[in-house]
């Protein structure tokens, strides 16, 4: 094999794959005894945890290797003590010599060497090496490509130098560590790469590789010896997105395991580096130099928080400080938090960014072992205690099976919570007295009192700079403000308070194929989480986001001192010019600010840029050197001499010099800049690095539109200016969330974004670590854009022209910008399907690829190139056959027409293509064929985030089933429908309430990780097993990467999306500036897969405004199967982009649902059919030149394109696509198209069993009761068998209680998934997450053991996300539920306990009676059904319920009391709840204490008044309402 | 943009026509003063479409959702300004212009369209009105000098626009007024010369030069334009009138349309004509059906015609869009103008086939014979018939430029259809010589002569300056 592609580790970078991009996500676990009791039991216990966490992990495309399994113990001295007298030394005392796991070299001679470099360095550091030991391995248990590439595995005894403590043991082994590291990667041993130390200490040992769990004792035979023992194990099971060969990246780390994702790694990477040069602590000394770099480059992510636990750990700080420091818990909007450990993260906050994205970690250093979840609850973490001290912590509950009189309790991680074991102080300790420890440290408070302040308290300026409209004028132009600026971005903005929403996708050039000169903003497109971690809600759950930021020079983050924490907090960073004003005459403390101009003479021409650049950044090296701490990059002073820098480019070219200089922590840099305006922008410029922006020309903008009337009366200038901030704000916001991402603090500098035609000397030079992978334009490209601003701008304006450019970017205009859709393409399309001439399509094809010539779309770029001489058109596979690889575009019922949905899929059906649902679920009605033979049924259903209509007999009326993780025109965004378009119908198909207003979130909340996506497969597939599962994607760098993690989560289908896909709506920056053209993604996809060899198990869809035959051709060769068409098919239907689509006004009828519009709908099934045949045939002339007759033999035929050679664009020249047409250079075995099925592995599901036995009750509905034991493994449980009965009995199901199954155990997740009417599944024990996802009718009871002794009300029962998109049935649980119970209930009625975080986030139908605790943001996003909620504590409406959505009000409706009092007797019954029984007992007493959740929309609807404030109010004292808990 | 819900609020409004017993008697223009109110709820039915149909149905590309929306926000003098940006004589097309951006709006799909010409009309009054509309003198002088040859709406345009980029422009016209076919074709119940006038008053203020009784070719040599000036644009109009070839052709009362409605014209103007052509009292045939037929129909109403009969060769278009220009193309349709609403008898699908006359020469009777479709136009035996007359007007359109005196004294090239060939930058065969509007393209709108002189400018203006401010 090459050198691109060894057969050891993640392959270099090659064509559009970056090893970066690499993601893994698993399961984690712990055991350990608490009095710190060692045994062999505890391994044996973690090993058995590990393999019960299988199904979390995965394989490629070698069935027997894994991801990758490991699991850290302590020290096994005794074990040790006699494997070394056998091997003749012995060991000292424990304590006094550390051990180290050592991957090395296979080959004896490089293995020799590394060994020596070892040692020399432990000598040289004062230790003594005491020898070495193999450790004994079985390679022949392992998997093939696990064994091609296992290291030599040995261990090394080194042993204490004279005097030291066992820390100081510790902290040298670490230096030993980091420099051996550094040494041996300086050699050049040919086999180098084997070497890595897993763990090297005298308190923890790892066990870890490339296995599956179930391999970890017969490839690590000690194991499994007696001896070995240990009073902790934590454990680790991987699933990672790549097949690639990788022994390093099995966890556990030194210190961690992690489940989840660091989204913000570049910046912490950046910051971490930043801070190196002030590192300092006594206990390193002269040591610390040694450790540079902290973070070890080219690890994962989870590997480089490692890094960051360790240094911090061994530099003084405990494990759970360091914990609570890197990733705190959302503090900053916590009113009931107490100030002092509020406090105590303020003050971290100015040492350290969060290090952010879903998480779940676990962590020991040998003696305390315990877990931190994230701040937003994404990933599960399920704990017990037994009576007799033992801690069982892991992914899942029920992974060790412990006899229920054991336990003495069980719980969760709760969101941002720390749990800790302390087995010298054999104890359990807890959160809060964790937080209270660290508050108690330091008298953070007064320090941050003492040297914090706000801008606030900063003296007023004397003067702020103003001006008039001339010189806003020019300014304007300068900076390529168009009147679309004004109209579509500014004045909306400022209006409504938040982004502009438009519809329909993108279809003007990138930037670097544009004729105008743009911003260099538009080279960059936003990345966004798909897959392998979550977007998150900013608006719903706003509670854990944040603004906030703190500036000043950065001190030794390694010491604690006040010091620390003198910085200027920011509570938004895009500020107004009085606040700059302040800035920059700022004097407190060390604050010290000094303004460099941005600008560069445009009289030398473009070479001016660069030089003027340079002096830019060594002006700012300068001032560090003086003593400033606040540089204010600045660009007033553009007149005819001077015009602007790109403001990103200077910023980014400082940002990095000063990062390369080791001085960028001393300074915090602010831009005043007349360019940015829109989201985007401000979000680039904190992504690289500002702390704060002060856009000084749009609010001068603004000011002047609201001089010339341009606002309605009531508009002063304060509102105005405040609105704007508003709208950037939660914009920001709802960029960071794109990425998962909570806060400003992480997102800075965090550079989450790669740009599409910069070319890589600019890339590299000034914005290091962003991908650009097409080459394209240089520094001289846009200093010339700039200078053709400017030029403008310096002309004398005519009175009879347009004071600005008019854009054309949002809509069409003849002087704009280039459109693909424009009054030529769509009438010509319109009249060629109906005039039903394929010679008038022809003429279309050709506008539209001669567009695409001139550079419209990318793919305008590629030449065929013949696969052989050219073949008659009579022998290329018929146009019929073809059209059966097309499909239409998901567009929701609701979003469009009946009509128009109807139309679709009609036509689709008719030629055996598949239309798609969409989001909106399908009518029933439409699963049976009309009388003429028409079938209006989708064949794609579409699963995405909102579940609406997701019920079992929708999922089994379906051929694909399709999980929208992202849509191309707003990937990692969700939806909203507003009520006035939920008419009755909508609302029946939805499981909603007509007029209700209804959500969709932005993560599927049942996937916030690759292994959950594989249970959602499996549920679907379960539910399904007919149906292929598609995963739809979008388009962004490192796509392929989670693609071929997709694949191995076994979709069947992938679809890869282009960024310019449509929406109904979407904030338009979202629609222009996020993801890419899927001519990279799908090539990248198809590069990825083939080199994991995965690429032969899926099939590759592809869409984004294919058009014509060439389209189809380039989006085969370049690896897709089947192809996707939305816009152009609704055009053929009369779709005249009129982009309204989010206001309802479609003046064709399509995306409307007001009556009097939709009977202007006009299209037909024969012009959609038309379209997709003339495509097809257009395809047939092409495949004939190029000689194929098979649409199968072009996929992946990327040697069939070739790059033009004849464009001569002044940016699109500098374009090269080789990375696009690269084909990775694998055998000919390894598949370049689908030739087999995936193995879901259904076969050995428990529902096969149960199908066999309830065939009497499904055929005959005679009553079956079952009785039977259950385990964690058993996922998904009733699933397939409700699949079976909705096939035979519709959305109907069975007689009530026709199927009753008692289980008794812990369930696997996905408990009653999907069950059906008639069955009810009763659980005696406990369940995982997803209990009744998508319930369709079926009843789930679930109580805790009938002998454990714990409380079932403050236990653990269930896990997160319950009853997720249910539509109807009933649920009992007794005991507590964690996050995010019944989020997107619709239609479900429950009783529980107690719930966790979030609970009924976004319900729209249905009830919940929860008789216990709820944790924070209940009711977020909740626009019906209704809750009760019993208020024991008096806390509810204070401080965890999210009332932006919602009435609170006492349960007084007789009608209501009459339902609560027969829910809760049903319980009591149901489930023998002593908890149910005591309310019923006390029922007057409890009565006043329920409380009423009514949200406002459904009030609405039912003609309800809202409360009146001055009630609230009054009510406050007797139903606590005070204030509301949204936040942020 | 606009109100979002405008277009299904409100329904389509037009001012009314003056009463045709009260317009016939004049030559004032005949609609009714629309108010304000009014025309900004007409603005609030355009739908500010994704696509702007109109836009690039509109010859000059008016950038018609940003004007709707001003006017319907009140803020007409943005809405001028935007309007001006494409367009140097609103006024003109808001009276004159068919309106092909109104066949190309998208609600026009299913709805009557938005009334953009009416809209643009007011916009434009008004800023004459409240004295918005000001000469724009150029801050410099390139010292370049251009001659604009024609000062019908092409030349117009493109003196304007080639002064504005800082050109000394002199505008030359063989008639003893400015305007061309807006001076002397078109008649004054459909633009009043007043208004012509007053935008020639803001053209002399920013210094173009108006030459009138200047015929190049004729009185002076067109080659001394060449050594005079630095480039040469000509917009010279398709003036070259088709002719009905059939005997008695030659009778007296048949006169070509163009002989008959400049001399009304300038009567209006105050001019006193011997021996005007008059139709009073006489049985008048227009023959054919297009917009100078419609012409010929008013001012013979005018003139108290005995009656009047028009007519032409091609069959009756329908009444609705055919279905052969689906939209947004311009539609084959019947079209009713006011001068179709105050009289006359309209024919289709007849041929004459000869004129005979009485005993002084003077014409009598035609001849005529109904015939099929195009193109054969097949003459139906047995439908021959004779239509008694007085006065006969040709109104059968043009054949391109006359090509006596300049066009042969500057060799320029000709195209395919006799109209001046140029290059895509609007240049002659004869380097630094232009042509635009009919004269380049043939007979056309208004709209499209506007369009060319514009585009011509800026293509002239690049010629001399390697670059162009103008658009």
């Amino acid at each position: 094999m090459s050198e691109l592609y060894p057969f050891r580790g993640v392959p270099a970078a090659q064509g559009l794959y970056r090893p970066e991009h690499e993601h893994d996500a698993c399961g984690i676990g712990f055991v350990a005894n608490i009095e710190g009791r060692k045994s062999h039991d505890i391994v044996l216990k973690g090993i058995q945890i590990l393999i019960n966490l299988t199904h979390r992990g995965a394989c490629g495309c070698d069935p027997q290797t894994g991801d990758g399994a490991g699991i850290l113990i302590q020290i096994p001295h005794a074990f040790f003590e006699r494997e070394a007298g056998s091997l003749g030394f012995s060991l000292p005392l424990p304590g006094e010599y550390g051990v180290g796991m050592v991957f090395l070299p296979v080959d004896t001679h490089d293995r020799l060497i590394c060994e020596g470099i070892i040692e020399k360095i432990a000598r040289e550091e004062g230790l003594s090496v005491l020898g070495w030991r193999d450790t004994p391995i079985n390679g022949n248990t392992i998997g093939r490509l696990a064994r091609a590439s296992q290291p030599y595995i040995e261990q090394i005894f080194i042993r204490s130098g004279q005097g030291m403590d066992q820390d100081a043991l510790e902290r040298k082994l670490y230096v030993v560590r980091k420099r051996a590291e550094t040494a041996i990667a300086e050699t050049d041993l040919k086999e180098k790469d084997f070497f890595y130390i897993p763990s090297l200490s005298s308190r923890t040992i790892i066990y870890k590789g490339l296995l599956l769990a179930p391999q970890i004792t017969d490839f690590y035979k000690e194991l499994l010896d007696p001896d070995l023992t240990s009073a902790l194990c934590l454990v680790h099971q991987r699933f990672s997105t790549n097949t690639f060969p990788s022994w390093k990246l099995a966890h556990p780390y030194r210190y961690i395991c992690h489940n989840g994702e660091i989204n913000t790694l570049r910046g912490n990477m950046n910051w971490m580096y930043a801070r190196q040069s002030v590192l300092a602590s006594p206990l390193f000394g002269a040591d610390m130099k040694k450790l540079m770099p902290i973070i070890t480059a080219g690890g994962s992510d989870s590997a480089m928080l490692d890094n960051a636990v360790e240094m911090l750990t061994l530099s003084g700080r405990t494990l759970p400080h360091v914990m609570s420091m890197l990733i705190p818990e959302a503090w900053d909007h916590d009113d009931t938090m107490p100030e002092d450990i509020k406090a105590f993260y303020e003050y971290h906050a100015s040492l350290m960014e969060p290090w952010d994205g879903p998480a779940a970690v676990a962590f020991t250093d040998g003696r305390v072992i315990g877990a931190k979840l994230d701040r937003n609850g994404l990933r599960p973490g399920r704990f017990l205690v037994t009576n007799d001290g033992l801690v069982v912590l892991a992914s899942e509950a029920g992974v060790l099976s412990i006899k229920p009189e054991e336990v003495r309790m069980k719980g969760r991680l709760a969101p941002g919570r720390i749990f800790i074991v302390d087995t010298e102080q054999k104890r359990l300790i807890t959160d809060e007295e964790v937080k209270k420890q660290l508050a108690a440290r330091q008298p953070y408070a007064q320090w941050l009192k003492e040297n914090q302040i706000t801008l606030d308290h900063l003296p007023s300026p004397t003067h702020v700079l103003s001006t008039n409209h001339e010189t806003i004028r020019m300014r304007q132009r300068a900076f390529g403000y168009t009147d679309e600026d004004l109209k579509t971005i500014l004045l909306p903005s400022a209006l409504g308070g938040e982004e502009p929403v438009g519809s329909m996708g993108i279809d003007t050039p990138l930037a670097c194929l544009s004729d105008k000169p743009q911003m260099l903003f538009s080279y960059f497109k936003q990345t966004f989480a798909q897959v392998t971690n979550p977007a998150i809600d900013s608006i719903r759950e706003g509670l854990v986001m944040s603004l906030n930021s703190y500036i000043g020079s950065e001190g030794n983050i390694l010491d604690e001192t006040p010091k620390n924490c003198h910085t200027l907090k920011l509570r938004h960073p895009v500020i107004s010019n009085w606040r700059l004003e302040k800035l920059r005459r700022v004097s407190w403390g060390n604050f010290l600010a000094t303004s460099l101009p941005m600008l560069f003479r445009v009289e030398g021409g473009e070479n001016q840029l660069e030089e003027a650049i340079e002096t830019l950044c060594r002006r700012a090296s300068l001032a560090i050197k003086s003593g400033y701490t606040l540089l204010i990059l600045t660009d007033r002073g553009v007149d005819h001499e001077y015009a602007p820098i790109p403001s990103l480019l200077a910023l980014s070219a400082v940002h990095n010099h000063l990062i390369r200089e080791g001085t960028r922590n001393q300074v915090a840099l602010i831009v005043e800049s007349g360019e940015p305006r829109e989201v985007m922008h401000f979000a680039l410029l904190l992504g690289y690095g500002a702390s704060a922006v002060n856009p000084y020309l749009a609010i001068e903008t603004l000011e002047d539109l609201h001089k010339a009337g341009a606002f309605p009366p009531e508009y002063t200038w304060d509102k105005v200016f405040k609105s704007y901030m508003k709208s950037i704000d939660k914009g920001l916001l709802k960029t960071f969330s794109k990425m998962g991402i909570s806060t400003l603090q992480s997102y800075q500098g965090a550079q989450i974004f790669e740009t599409v035609g910069l070319n890589q000397s600019l890339v590299e030079k000034y914005f290091t670590g962003t991908s650009s992978r097409i080459e394209g334009i240089g520094i001289e490209v846009l200093a010339r854009e700039a200078i053709m601003k400017h030029e403008f701008a310096m002309q004398p304006p005519h009175l009879s022209d347009t004071e600005l450019r008019v854009g054309g970017e949002y809509q069409y205009r003849v002087r704009g910008e280039r459109h693909l859709l424009n009054p030529t393409t769509v009438s010509k399309l319109q009249h060629a399907v109906r005039q039903e001439k394929f010679e008038s399509f022809r003429e279309f094809a050709d506008i539209v690829n001669q567009q695409n010539r001139d550079l419209q779309m990318l793919r305008g770029m590629f030449e065929f190139k013949a696969a052989g001489p050219p073949i008659p058109l009579d022998q290329v596979e018929p146009a019929a056959e073809i059209v059966k690889r097309f499909a239409t575009g998901a567009m929701s019922f609701g979003s469009i027409s009946k009509e128009a949905h109807e139309t679709l899929a009609i036509a689709m059906n008719r030629i055996g293509g598949k239309s798609n649902t969409g989001e909106g679920g399908e009518d029933e009605a439409r699963f049976n064929p009309d009388s003429n033979g028409d079938l209006r049924r989708s064949a794609i259903k579409q699963v995405a985030s909102a579940r609406f209509g997701v019920t079992t007999n929708y999922l089994i009326n379906a051929d694909d089933l399709q999980i929208k993780i992202a849509q191309g025109a707003k990937p990692g965004e969700g939806g909203q429908l507003p009520g006035h378009k939920v008419d009755d119908v909508i609302a029946r198909v939805r499981h909603s309430i007509p007029g209700v207003g209804l959500i969709s979130p932005p993560p599927h909340h049942d996937i916030y990780s690759i292994e959950d996506l594989a249970q959602l497969i499996f549920d679907l597939k379960n539910v399904n097993p007919q149906a292929r599962i598609s995963v739809k994607l979008v388009a962004e760098v490192g796509v392929g990467t989670v693609a071929a993690g997709v694949a191995k989560a076994h979709a069947d289908v992938i679809l890869i999306s282009g960024y310019d896909g449509g929406t109904g709506a979407s904030p338009i920056s979202s629609i222009r500036h996020a993801g890419i053209p899927w001519e990279l993604g799908l090539s990248e996809t198809q590069q990825v897969l083939v080199m994991n060899d995965l690429r032969s198990r899926v099939r590759v869809q592809v869409d984004g405004k294919l058009q014509t035959g060439r389209d189809v051709a380039i989006a085969a060769l370049l690896g897709a199967e089947e192809f996707g068409f939305a816009t152009t098919p609704l055009v053929t239907m009369g779709c005249i982009m009129m982009r309204k689509c989010h206001l309802n006004t479609c003046p064709v009828g399509i995306a409307t649902q007001d009556p009097e519009l939709r009977k202007k709908f006009a299209g037909k099934p024969e012009h959609v059919i038309n379209f997709l045949f003339y495509v097809a045939e257009d395809l047939r002339l092409i495949m004939a030149q190029l000689g194929f007759r098979k649409v199968d033999e072009m996929i992946g035929r990327v040697d069939c394109l070739t790059q033009r050679v004849d464009v001569e664009h002044w940016k699109a020249k500098g374009i090269d696509l080789s990375s696009v047409l690269y084909n990775p250079p694998m055998p000919s075995h390894v598949g370049r198209r689908c030739t087999q099925a995936q193995d879901h592995g259904l076969y050995d599901s428990l529902d096969g069993k149960l199908i066999e036995l309830a065939s009497d009750a499904i055929e005959r509905l005679t009553p079956l009761s079952l009785d039977l034991p259950i385990r964690n493994v058993h996922r998904t449980v009733g699933a397939m068998l409700s699949g079976r009965i909705a096939r035979r009995h519709g959305s109907v199901g069975l007689p009530d209680d026709t199927i009753r199954i008692q289980f008794h155990g812990c369930a696997g997740q996905s408990f009653g998934a999907f069950l059906a009417t008639g069955v009810t599944l009763t659980l005696e024990g406990e369940a995982n997450d997803y209990v009744g996802k998508g319930l369709s009718g079926g009843r789930i009871v679930i109580y805790p053991p009938r002998n454990s002794h714990f409380v079932p009300e403050e236990n653990i029962l269930i896990g997160n996300v319950c009853l997720y998109g249910a539509t109807s049935g009933e649920a009992f649980f007794n005991g507590m539920a964690g996050e995010r119970f019944a989020v997107r209930n619709s239609g479900a009625t429950a009783v529980v306990e107690g719930v966790g975080d979030h609970g009924c986030e976004y319900m729209t139908r249905g009830m919940v009676v929860v008789l216990g605790k709820t944790g924070r943001n209940f009711a977020a996003g909740m626009t019906g059904g209704i809750a009760f909620v019993l208020d024991q504590s008096g806390e509810f409406a204070s401080e965890c319920c999210n009332r932006v959505d919602v009435d609170l009000e006492p349960l007084v409706d007789v009608k209501d009391v009459e339902t609560v009092h027969g829910l809760v007797a049903r319980h009591s019954e149901l489930t023998d709840s002593p908890q149910a029984k005591w309310i019923l007992k006390h029922w007057d007493a409890m009565l006043p204490k329920f409380i009423k959740v009514f949200p406002h929309e459904y009030k609405r609807v039912l003609g309800i008044p809202r409360i009146p404030a001055s009630v609230l109010a009054a009510q406050a004292g007797t139903m606590h309402a005070q204030g509301q808990v949204i936040r942020g | 943009m606009g109100k979002v819900t405008g277009f299904k609020e409100y329904t389509r409004e037009m001012p009314a026509r003056r009463p045709v017993a009260e317009r016939v008697l004049d030559y004032f223009e005949v609609y009714h003063p629309f108010a304000e109110e009014k025309v900004r709820v007409q603005g609030a039915r355009c739908m500010d479409c994704g696509i702007p149909f109109c836009h690039t149905g509109c010859p000059v590309n008016n950038i018609i959702p940003d004007w709707n929306d001003l006017v319907y926000r009140d803020r007409w003098k943005d809405a001028i300004r935007v309007l001006h940006s494409t367009n140097n004589f609103p006024e003109f097309t808001g009276r004159i212009c068919p309106a092909p951006c109104e066949a190309a709006c998208v609600l026009g799909i299913s709805e009557p369209p938005v009334t953009i010409k009416l809209i643009e009309k007011s916009i434009v009054d008004r800023a004459w009105e409240e004295g918005w509309i000001q000469p724009e003198i150029p801050e410099t002088r390139t010292g370049k000098r251009i001659a604009v040859v024609g000062s019908g709406p092409s030349g117009l345009a493109a003196a304007q626009q080639l002064n504005r980029a800082g050109h000394d422009v002199t505008l030359f016209e063989k008639n003893d007024r400015i305007g061309g076919l807006l001076r002397y074709g078109i008649p004054d119940f459909k633009l009043e010369k007043r208004v012509l006038d007053r935008r020639l008053e803001q053209m002399m203020a920013e210094g173009v030069r108006f030459q009138t009784s200047a015929h190049v070719g004729g009185s002076i040599p067109a080659q001394d334009l060449r050594k005079e000036f630095d480039a040469v644009v000509l917009t010279g109009g398709a003036e070259a009138p088709r002719d009905l070839n059939v005997p008695g052709r030659e009778l007296k009362g048949i006169y070509f349309a163009m002989q008959f409605l400049p001399q009304q014209n300038k009567v209006v103007a105050g001019d006193t004509i011997p021996d005007q052509i008059r139709a009073t009292g006489k049985r008048v045939v227009i023959i054919g059906g297009g917009d100078t037929g419609a012409d010929c129909l008013g001012t013979c109403h005018r003139h108290q015609a005995k009656s009047i009969h028009q007519f032409e060769i091609m069959p009756m278009p329908p009444l609705e869009r055919s279905p052969s220009t689906p939209w947004p193309l311009w539609p084959l349709q019947l079209r009713t103008e006011s001068a179709h609403e105050e009289g006359g008898k309209r024919d289709w699908a007849l041929n004459t086939m000869k004129f005979t006359g009485d005993e002084n020469g003077n014409v009598k009777q035609l001849h005529t014979i109904r015939v099929g479709p195009p193109p054969k136009f097949e003459a139906i035996p047995g439908t021959e018939s004779v239509i008694e007359a007085d006065l006969v007007l040709l109104a059968l359109g043009f054949t391109g430029p006359v090509k006596q005196g300049m066009i042969e004294q500057l060799g320029v090239n000709l195209d395919a259809r006799s109209n001046i060939a140029t290059g895509a930058d609007y240049m002659s065969s004869v380097p630094g010589v232009f042509a635009a509007g009919d004269m380049r393209r043939g007979q056309s709108l208004v709209v499209w002569a506007i369009s060319e002189g514009r585009k011509a400018a800026v293509a002239l203006d690049r010629y001399l300056m390697g670059s162009s401010t103008l658009s």
